[in-house]
């Protein structure tokens, strides 16, 4: 339809959905055709199935630098999220504790999951950022009380790529007794992240975030920390999630675990930085009046986030569809409902700004030839688009 | 219950408690796109947030935000198409 052909397109929209790794996906298959499904069943492909399970879990606990017991396979990172979120915090209502401390940049799934939680009694603290999204720890501290039953903070921006200092929210979430979940999705493989060293006590994570399977994620959980179930049933996952386990979900995240974790003890990030580095240069200085949002460093390496005047990211994602380039707005939500980013408002961009954010997420299977085809194309589409709300930059 | 006066009677309602952001949004965008400039629609919402987001839906799609009123943990908006 469009006239592109699939060898000239460049797929830069990684952080919306990765392409799943080829090994990951060879090692999915006899768990789909081979009768290795139940781990709970009785007979030996039970047991090989129990110890494909076992083994899929030391392999992200790994990952997530913790222990292997605390590992709770769910259907995604949204799951996770939810069970950490509405698990901890229930289970922390008990001993009323129904205060949440959360940063003004969550993704979605933590907003509504406390908001959820706030229509039944609980409340909540949302700790502003500075103009890259970055959280002051020691604001964290502050808006801790005695009721603090939870904090919840992101390793990393979604939208505008700001990582966190999650080891300083860490200790101050220690030194307070507050369970601290921090949503971990962009962020695992991608940035120093560590359960135990780190003092996190719940970290949720998507395996295609780690190019594995979608529908398919997990949360650490301290062993011993109270987690109220969201999902009743047969008890599986140490009783934190019931249903019979996805297992060759389960075993493409470990794989994709495994992976992520050797590609990035193999310079897998730098090569990413290098790339994405070249690719905002080079639309910054082509394109006039856009700039950057977050950090120029201490950013994700794989993410590019920018914010052009006088254009509408709508416009902008369908020309560039149509040229084979694609990106994102980087906030689905912000999208249906055509009102600004929460992120892009809480770190003050200017009105002319809020509408027309762009989101290159970069990843595995990116070259160099993808960056010069979006630095190739994405330009004139801005300056004919400026031409058509006659908007002229300054 | 205290009953807020109703001076407008509204040309469509629309339930959406126990929806979050994005969905009481995307439904009431929906709805004003189907009725005709001057109706008033109703929009029922119980999630903590929908307060800010129609304030900034309404001024950004020109739409008169007429009313909000709370009865409990539940906001009614009245808005009339405008944009």
């Amino acid at each position: 339809m469009t006239g592109v052909t699939p060898a000239d397109r460049a797929y830069l929209d990684y952080a919306g959905f990765a392409p799943v790794d080829p090994r990951v996906l060879a090692v999915m298959r006899p768990f789909f055709e081979a009768g290795i499904g139940n781990p709970s069943a009785r007979h030996s492909l039970g047991a090989e199935a129990r110890e494909s399970l076992d083994a899929a879990r030391t392999k992200v606990a790994r990952l997530c630098g913790g222990a292997v017991s605390g590992v709770i396979f769910t259907s995604g990172a949204t799951e996770a999220i939810n069970l950490a979120i509405r698990g901890a915090a229930l289970a922390a209502r008990d001993r009323r504790r129904g205060h949440i401390v959360l940063s003004a940049v969550e993704h979605i799934s933590v907003i509504n999951a406390c908001r959820d939680l706030e229509k039944s009694g609980a409340t909540l603290t949302f700790v502003p950022v500075d103009a890259e999204g970055r959280i002051d720890p020691a604001a964290v501290g502050s808006a801790v009380t005695a009721d603090t039953g939870l904090i919840s903070i992101g390793a990393a921006n979604g939208e505008i790529g700001t990582l966190q200092s999650v080891t300083e929210i860490g200790r101050i979430a220690a030194s307070a007794g507050v369970p601290l979940h921090v949503d971990a999705v962009g962020a695992l493989g991608r940035m120093p992240l560590a359960v135990e060293s780190m003092g996190i006590d719940l970290l949720s994570l998507s395996a295609n975030d780690l190019y594995g399977p979608p529908g398919t994620g997990a949360l650490w959980v301290r062993p011993g920390l109270r987690l109220t179930p969201m999902m009743l049933g047969g008890g599986q996952e140490n009783g934190c999630r019931s249903g019979t386990e996805n297992l060759p979900g389960v075993v493409g995240l470990g794989v994709a675990a495994e992976l992520m974790r050797t590609e990035a003890a193999h310079g897998e990030n730098a090569r990413l930085v290098e790339l994405r580095d070249r690719l905002r240069k080079g639309l910054l200085e082509a394109i006039p009046d856009c700039r950057l949002t977050g950090p120029a460093t201490a950013r994700l390496p794989h993410h590019l986030s920018i914010v052009v005047r006088g254009v509408k990211a709508d416009s902008m994602l369908l020309d560039l569809d149509l040229v084979g380039v694609a990106a994102s707005a980087g906030s689905a939500c912000a999208a249906l409902t055509e009102t600004p980013s929460h992120v892009l408002r809480a770190i003050g961009c200017a009105r002319e700004e809020l509408d027309g954010p762009l989101c290159f997420t970069l990843g595995r299977w990116t070259t160099a030839s993808d960056v010069d085809t979006v630095l190739d194309r994405v330009p004139p589409i801005v300056s004919r688009l400026r031409t058509l709300t006659a908007f002229t930059p300054r | 219950m205290a009953q807020a006066p109703r001076v407008f009677n509204p040309d469509k309602q629309i339930d959406c408690t126990g929806l979050f952001c994005p969905m009481p949004i995307v439904k009431t965008r929906e709805a004003i796109k189907h009725m005709a400039r001057g109706q008033v629609l109703e929009m029922l919402s119980d999630d903590p947030a929908s307060e800010a987001d129609m304030k900034s839906w309404s001024q950004i799609t020109g739409n008169e935000l007429i009313s909000i009123d709370r009865d409990d943990a539940v906001f009614r908006f009245l808005v009339r198409k405008t944009g």
